[in-house]
């Protein structure tokens, strides 16, 4: 076989236990923090079965223990809405509203399940794919819009909302995540930061740059890390040979892989790692394993690369489904409340829709705001030059 | 002859380029399965297999690192950036150890490295989508750096990048990927070298420096200044290191005035090189400053304004006017 096929299996799951799994993680050593990691590395953990059957976990339960049916079925809501809404997207895009949108299908509870164990004083560096994060951390329906209409560069501002303008620059923004986790604990404030970023990113050198520096820190950062599977065309055989969750202890930071499609599950981790990182404890490397059902971005055609049949099995795995049947089973869906539910999604799929065709483009002359803290002489002229040839259009001339 | 678009007319040049050579190999990502995001490399796994079209890990630095390491054995690695933008983590490889390899080796060592780069505005993209980087990298000594404007040019330059022992930063551009044009292919190296830059449109009143993606733009605006009784001569750079600046030159004496344009800022730009050494050569032939159209001094703005960023033919012509001493913005159009 060429190593090049041998890269495209994606055989990840016969795997043997690491024997690094047993030791203890340097940040576990400072933070005083006794025991080993008590996972088996490579085990898909999972709370909720794609049937909508509950698992018990003795691990990861005491983390959610206060998650009753209530708050199930208000997680349940909030992934009714962000697929709602990102089906909207998807639509604004092929009417010519949006430039472009990149799905998240599929990825609705590795998304809300981290966002909503964040605390408001929490701060999310992610990539662009994490439209139902910045749901979760308040971003309005129209702020939303904005960077795929392309009317501005950063749809919100960061430091209200706790959330960095995403980044398209694939890995950039783990090292960010670090820099600002290290900051909280020079602050000796108890906040996290927590990186967004793909299976594809685990290969740049910025991701892993960032894992040597929070290891290093022992900074108080959640690596989250949603393996759709893909990047665009690339299968994830193709970035790593083994589960990305196993580079973490190579790193000296701990590694959680949970079932993406989860969100009970996801919750848990991503509490787990706050945790750690509110004790001191340093890093964690969580590895959300999901599937990007949708294409890349509008622009991809997945039809060039995907298989049907891979793709119908993870429908089966649905993240909303499992939640509903779960939800039905105890009888805290009733129909009533499905209802209610699909309703306010419709509704804020609307607003969203009125929020973006809304948005017209800014003024010409704004190209040159903010390019520096003060104005540059160099740039007032260009920018007083320019608007000279625009009053000429305005005057009737050429 | 057969008419391609820009696109395929690459296509066809990295087809050739793999027949010809056994060590040529591609490297990029998404090249492979789905022909690249541009399609350009299109059906070349399926025909040269994975060994030679190989679809990498996501990470710059280690295509062009790796790059590195297959001249060493001997390979003539032609790479493939996804997007302008994203040429940056490749940066360090490309400055530090491509560039200059050839020297630090006192000639021992050959870096036939090509490396793509789709390129330019204009398609409404979002941020990092849409940027020109040529600059950077035309600085560096070491380094060859062109950039077609059409599918003939793209087709014969790509096979003289590869084929050139000196590493070749080939920029495409993008908003061009769908033009058409004739294709001969069997057009070779020794045709038309891609150092050389081409008059493209004839012209006595002012020359007008363009290259890439604005050499059609350059050359509307040529067609458009002929209802004033103004002949604009359009010449196509082609190469940004080195510069032909033999042919501006000699056109420069004879139109005593010159316009430059690209997307690119202008702050330390092309233009600026091409001014100043214009300027050094034939001061004495210019009846005008030179002007240049560019790119404002800012990031690429939103989609929404990049109208407002890129150079169109108004403001190519309001330069021209400009050279000439006619009314412009600058002067105040209204009577
Ligand atoms: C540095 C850099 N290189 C290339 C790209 C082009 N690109 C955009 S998304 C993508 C794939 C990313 O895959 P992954 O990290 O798995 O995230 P996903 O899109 O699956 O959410 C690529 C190659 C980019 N944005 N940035
Ligand atoms: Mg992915």
């Amino acid at each position: 076989m060429l190593r090049s096929e041998i890269s495209r299996t994606s055989a990840h799951d016969d795997r043997t236990d690491d024997a690094q799994a047993g030791e203890l993680d340097p940040a576990d050593r400072r933070a005083g923090v006794t025991g080993p990691h008590p996972r088996t590395p490579g085990a898909v953990l999972q709370l909720i079965t794609p049937d909508g059957a509950r698992r018990p976990d003795a691990d990861l339960d005491p983390w959610v223990a206060d998650v009753d049916d209530e708050r199930l079925a208000a997680l349940y809501e909030d992934m009714v809405v962000v697929r709602r809404l990102d089906i909207e997207a998807v639509a604004l895009q092929r009417q010519g509203q949006l430039g472009l949108w990149p799905p998240l299908l599929g990825q609705e509870a590795a998304q809300i399940g981290s966002g909503r164990a964040l605390r408001r004083d929490d701060f999310v560096f992610s990539s662009y794919r994490e439209s139902a994060v910045a749901y979760t951390r308040g971003v309005t329906m129209t702020d939303l819009m904005r960077v795929w209409r392309g009317t501005a560069q950063a749809g919100w501002d960061p430091r209200s909302i706790g959330m960095a303008t995403p980044s398209i620059v694939i890995g950039a923004q783990t090292l960010h995540a670090t820099g600002y986790a290290m900051g909280c604990v020079m602050d000796g404030v108890d906040s996290a930061a927590i990186a967004y970023f793909g299976d594809g990113a685990t290969s740049q050198g910025d991701v892993n740059e960032a894992l040597v520096f929070a290891a290093s820190f022992a900074a108080p950062v959640i690596f989250f890390c949603q393996n759709n599977q893909w990047a665009i065309s690339e299968p994830v055989g193709l970035q790593a040979m083994r589960p990305l969750a196993d580079r973490a202890p190579g790193f000296g930071i701990p590694s959680l892989r949970v079932d993406g499609n989860d969100v009970l599950a996801v919750m848990a981790a991503t509490r787990q790692a706050l945790d750690r990182a509110r004790r001191g404890a340093g890093p964690t490397f969580i590895e959300a394993v999901t599937y990007r059902r949708g294409p890349h971005t509008t622009s991809d055609d997945p039809s060039r690369y995907v298989d049907p049949a891979v793709q119908q099995a993870w429908e089966a795995k649905d993240p909303i489904l499992r939640v509903e049947r779960l939800l039905e089973r105890s009888g805290h869906l009733t129909e009533e409340r499905a209802t209610a539910v699909r309703s306010r999604a419709d509704a804020l799929a609307a607003e969203m829709r009125r929020g973006c065709t809304g948005l017209d483009a800014p003024p010409p002359l704004s190209v040159f705001d903010h390019v520096y803290t003060s104005p540059t002489t160099w740039l007032v002229r260009q920018r007083s030059q320019y608007a000279a040839y625009l009053a000429m259009f305005e005057g009737g001339g050429r | 002859m057969s008419e391609r678009t820009l696109a395929a007319a690459l296509n066809a040049g990295l087809r050739r380029a793999l027949e010809h050579d056994p060590k040529v190999v591609l490297m990029g990502e998404d090249i492979g399965r789905l022909g690249g995001v541009f399609r350009v490399t299109d059906g070349l796994q399926r025909d040269f297999g994975t060994e030679r079209v190989m679809d990498t890990p996501l990470a710059e630095s280690a295509i062009l690192g790796t790059a590195v390491g297959l001249a060493y054995r001997g390979y003539r690695p032609v790479v493939e950036i996804q997007f302008d933008g994203f040429i940056y983590p490749a940066f360090d490889q490309i400055v530090a150890q491509v560039a200059k390899l050839h020297y630090r080796t006192q000639g021992a060592v050959t870096m036939p490295i090509t490396v793509r780069v789709p390129y330019g505005g204009g398609i409404g993209a979002v941020e990092h989508h849409s940027e020109s980087p040529e600059a950077y990298f035309a600085h560096t000594a070491g380094l060859r750096v062109v950039t077609c404007s059409n599918p003939q040019d793209a087709h014969t330059m790509l096979r003289q990048a590869i084929a050139c022992d000196d590493p070749v930063i080939f920029f495409e551009p993008k908003r061009r990927y769908w033009v058409k044009g004739e294709v001969d292919e069997t057009l070779d190296a020794s045709t038309f070298p891609m150092d050389r830059a081409r008059v493209v449109v004839p012209g006595d009143d002012v020359t007008l420096v363009a290259y890439g993606p604005l050499v059609t733009t350059a050359r509307d605006a040529a067609l458009a200044a002929q209802d004033d009784g103004i002949s604009i001569e359009v010449v196509d750079l082609r190469s940004l290191a080195p510069l032909d600046l033999e042919t501006v030159e000699s056109s420069v004496r004879r139109t005593g005035r010159l316009v430059v344009t690209h997307e690119a800022s202008q702050h330390a730009g092309l233009g600026a090189e091409i001014a100043a050494s214009i300027t050094e050569r034939c001061f004495h032939h210019l009846e005008a400053a030179p002007a240049r159209v560019t790119g404002f001094d800012v990031p690429y703005p939103p989609a929404k304004l990049e109208e407002h960023f890129l150079p169109d033919l108004d403001r190519i012509l309001d330069a021209v006017d400009r050279v000439l001493g006619r009314r412009n913005s600058l002067t105040g159009w209204k009577a």
